[in-house]
């Protein structure tokens, strides 16, 4: 009861959202090392943007940290190789998509490193670098959101003319279900990401930090808490407990619930004086500047109910995901999804040996009972979609309109503003399929929107 | 009578009486000239708003036609070359003779031909499905089949066939408006030319994967040998990114491509007789000795009057 009325008065977003069920059961499970595989795969677009072009030819020979496709364009990231080994094929590979997308094969051979790389664990705080400095480290080391978005985090960084940054959020919300490898980062590796947080308060000049934090992570709450009371980072830096809440993990959620503010339509984070790094991205962010670290693994949570052994793995970059579900107890036999990410946004995957990529934060195992959906029936004009939206928009309408393919009204409707996760089909009690239209009808829009700037 | 009545009706009737004066002169004032060529024009176009021509349905084309000095560039596929050529002897204008089209879907696997590796658990799209991976089979261009394209025809001529699971199109009822062609995501299917008696020759495949990736995903894909190619004596097959593509202008029908297939990719239909075996190379498959005979069997009810110029 008490936990009850201490929720009401937590911080959340005002508009819409959902509560799922958050079956967190890999929470207590500490960050495993995954072994390295014999073979790994890269994709060389593992954010959003162009992809990355490649730098090695087949026979190269290549070490952990070396780079191995450079960033195409402005919105673009670096990729490095995972491992050390002879690299094999430079051509399409399949991907969770069962789509063939330009990849780097490497064969392993030992784990020799970039000798620039300092994998000592000892905590560097010292940062004294100029805001340019971090910034061209943070693009150098390839560093993209690492919550699933993966967009290239330099470019976040860099604050256009005209507009000041005036807050830093770390986003430690994880509102999808099932997922904790955020979680276990803040538990385990709570100092670097503190550090992290400083030196990204450094590139964008930032003296305001604020960790949100939903209250199904009490302990990561604490113990963050804990280290700040130490008193030896920055005092802008604060932890915000905020109300279970999906999905509040979403930037413009997130911006809202900790500073009330509203990105408006059309709009970016920053227009508020607002830039937000996943929990995930800070730790690279600590590990990029201070280590010279690229990114070469990630956690991600193997998990399912039916699992033997959900984990929380540190698994290289390129690694077949059917490996990490061997290694958590192999698929149970009634598996009828496996989910790239969470089950509110994630995406079923139709090729299990496609690779781990930055944007893997889980491997979700659903039974076939738990995953597949329920017949679709006529939309009964509930408005339970629209009072979900946390944008605020009409999914029913937007849904209708792009299935029609009134393509010009969609843009009156905001489906631009859409950000695609799901509590309009999660909150559906006639099981209609909202939210594949509705994507339809935004790519549409954005097409529409794209042609008119060109002209 | 009762007297309020009488007011009622001598009331309406002056007001009518008014009301006609006033509109009739208001008429007169505003009157909008409007060719009657355009009525005239529109009632001898189909009438069926497909939107085939390019214009906002038949009244906009009639428009058009009336309207542009030079109407070559304007073609109604439902009507085809007929209706073209009374339209433009009406109107004292010249067309262009176009040949008779028809919309071929270019995909060959069935249930039986490319199985199944995963089910789409999304909405019964095409597009929806194209938009987020690479579909149920191995064959990642291949149809689909959701529909997409029977839910746009205007025309009630394509269907999907549920044995196969792939779309089949009616080649009496196609206009050739295209409509179908523009609501596939995976561009399979294509205008071609109708042909004489229906005959035609195509790659039933658009898969431009390689070779082994494709022969993994699908027994009836083009896996790019190049064998038609060599074999055509006319230069019509050219190969492309690993698929071959038969170019209708310069295909003579002489079938010896279809013979050499090692795959059954290229099929030949609305043929009478089975394919000619070609000297020194593999018989023909059975699939395409299928397709050859279903089509030999039902060409007598192929509707051959619009024959056209055959391109030979």
């Amino acid at each position: 009861m008490q936990r009850k009325e201490a929720n009401k008065m937590l911080k959340t977003f005002r508009l819409g959202g959902v509560h799922p069920h958050d079956h967190k059961i890999s929470r207590n499970e500490s960050i495993r090392v995954f072994d390295v595989p014999a073979t790994v795969t890269i994709p060389l677009g593992q954010h959003i943007g162009a992809p990355a072009t490649a730098t090695v030819q087949k026979g190269d020979k290549v070490r952990v940290g070396d780079v191995i496709g450079t960033a195409t364009g402005f919105v673009s990231a670096n990729i490095h190789s995972s491992v050390s080994g002879t690299v094999t094929a430079v051509e399409a590979a399949l991907d969770g998509a069962n789509l063939r997308k330009p990849a780097v094969t490497i064969a392993v051979e030992g784990d020799e490193w970039n000798p620039e790389i300092d994998r000592t664990d000892t905590l560097v705080k010292e940062c004294t670098l100029e805001p340019k400095e971090i910034i061209a480290r943070i693009a150098a080391a390839g560093i993209v959101g690492l919550g699933g978005a993966t967009f290239p985090t330099q470019v976040k960084l860099s604050v256009p003319p005209g507009k000041t940054a005036e807050i830093l959020i770390i986003n430690g919300v994880e509102c999808e279900p099932y997922l904790t490898a955020d979680y276990r980062l803040m538990m385990e590796r709570g100092e670097e990401l503190l550090v992290g947080c400083e030196i990204l308060m450094r590139a964008l000049g930032v003296e305001e930090c604020a960790i949100g934090i939903e209250n199904n992570k009490l302990e990561a709450i604490k113990h963050l808490k804990g280290i700040l009371a130490g008193g030896s980072y920055h005092k802008g830096i604060r932890v915000v407990p905020l109300k279970m809440r999906y999905p509040q993990g979403g930037e413009k959620q997130l911006i809202a619930a900790i500073t009330r503010r509203e990105v408006p339509s059309g709009a970016l984070p920053i227009d508020v004086g607002a830039v937000v790094q996943n929990v995930g991205t800070t730790y690279a962010v600590y590990q990029a500047v201070q280590k010279r670290r690229p990114i070469v693994d990630r956690v991600v949570t193997v998990t399912g109910k039916g699992l033997g052994r959900p984990s929380n793995l540190l698994v290289r970059i390129g690694t077949p995901i059917h490996l990490l579900i061997e290694a958590c107890g192999g698929m149970p036999e009634d598996t009828g999804k496996v989910i790239n990410g969470g089950p509110m946004m994630g995406r079923a995957m139709a090729n299990i040996e496609a690779p781990v990529t930055k944007g893997t934060s889980g491997v979700l195992l659903m039974s076939t009972g738990e995953s597949m959906r329920g017949r679709e029936m006529p939309c009964i004009q509930c408005a339970k979609c629209v009072e979900a939206c946390p944008m605020g928009l009409e999914p029913y309408l937007i849904s209708k309109l792009s299935r029609l393919g009134i393509y010009d009204r969609l843009e009156r409707e905001r489906t631009a503003d859409c950000i695609e996760c799901g509590c309009c089909a999660f909150t559906c009690p006639s099981n209609l399929p909202l939210l594949d239209y509705i994507r339809l009808g935004k790519a549409e829009t954005l097409k529409i929107i794209r042609a008119r700037q060109v002209k | 009578m009762n007297e309020t009545l009488i007011y009622t009706i001598a009331i309406l009737v002056g007001l009518g009486l008014i009301a006609a004066v006033v509109l009739y002169f208001v008429a007169q004032k505003f009157k909008v000239y409007e060719d009657p060529r355009i009525d005239q024009t529109e009632a001898m176009l189909p009438g069926a708003n497909c939107g085939g021509c390019g214009f906002p349905g038949c009244r906009g084309m009639a428009e058009a036609l009336v309207k542009q000095d030079d109407i070559s560039a304007l073609y109604c596929p439902v009507g085809g070359a007929a209706t073209m050529q009374s339209v433009a002897e009406f109107l004292g204008k010249a067309v262009a003779e176009k040949e008779p089209m028809v919309a071929v879907v270019r995909c060959g696997g069935s249930f039986c031909n490319r199985p199944r590796t995963n089910t789409f658990n999304g909405a019964r799209s095409c597009a929806v499905e194209a938009s987020l991976y690479g579909g149920e089979t191995g064959c990642t261009f291949g149809c689909l089949g959701n529909g997409d394209c029977t839910r746009v025809c205007n025309f009630d001529a394509i269907h999907m066939n549920p044995e196969t699971g792939l779309p089949e199109v009616d080649e009496e009822r196609c206009t050739a408006c295209g409509a179908c062609v523009k609501a596939c995501p995976k561009h399979i299917i294509e205008l071609r030319k109708k042909g004489l008696k229906g005959r035609r020759v195509y790659v039933n495949c658009v898969n431009q994967d390689k070779g082994a990736v494709t022969r993994k995903a699908c027994t009836v894909g083009c896996i790019g040998c190049g064998k038609c190619v060599k074999t055509c004596p006319f230069e019509a097959i050219t190969l492309e990114n690993n698929l071959a593509y038969i170019d209708p202008a310069k295909c003579r029908l002489c079938r010896k491509c279809v013979a050499v297939c090692p795959t059954g990719a290229i099929v030949a239909v609305n043929f009478p007789t089975p394919v000619p075996a070609a000297t020194g190379s593999t018989p023909a498959t059975p699939a395409a000795q299928q397709e050859t005979t279903v089509a030999a069997a039902t060409q007598k009810t192929k509707n051959a009057t619009e024959g056209g110029e055959q391109n030979a």
